[in-house]
């Protein structure tokens, strides 16, 4: 657990995201959720469709 | 990447001094869509028809689906959002191929 925090730590904290998510993949908001839980701040989300 | 995400995420990281703390997470489930999207928010748009139509932003690109990505995210939430998509797309050729792009972008733009 103490090994995960440091990852996390290094790759996602403090880090501004833009989320490009997709409706047959992984959605924006979805994306979004982890990569707040990991410590990024989330500055644009959308989730393309290709239909 | 349609011309609307192009223009928001072009504006957002215009509007910063820096473009050091971005980084740009990917979800699509067809990789080759998933490249050209990379490509367009490193390199440049490579339809030339979007507002990054030659615009290199060079920010380091992910995908969710990458070993890398989901070893920093806590597991509880990676399965609860993501985890599904883990099964259908094989995360490995995902990390790979990610891995080329962001080497491609450090080699492009060399800080």
């Amino acid at each position: 657990m103490r090994k995960l925090a440091r990852e996390v730590k290094i790759m996602f904290q403090g880090k501004k995201a833009i989320v490009i998510g997709e409706r047959d993949g992984v959605p924006g908001p979805a994306i979004a959720q982890c990569l707040s839980a990991a410590g990024a701040e989330i500055v644009y989300t959308t989730t393309e469709c290709f239909v | 990447m349609d011309a609307e995400a192009q223009a928001g995420i072009k504006k957002i990281v215009e509007s910063q001094d820096s473009k050091d703390n971005f980084i740009v997470v990917l979800g699509a489930s067809d990789l080759d869509g998933a490249e050209i999207s990379a490509e367009t928010v490193t390199l440049g748009d490579p339809s030339f028809a979007g507002p990054l139509a030659g615009v290199s932003l060079g920010l380091p690109v992910y995908h969710i689906l990458e070993p890398d990505v989901r070893r920093c995210i806590p597991e509880d939430v990676y399965n609860e959002s993501v985890g599904i998509m883990a099964m259908v797309v094989d995360p490995q050729e995902v990390g790979e191929r990610f891995k080329t792009i962001r080497e491609k972008v450090a080699k492009n733009n060399p800080s």
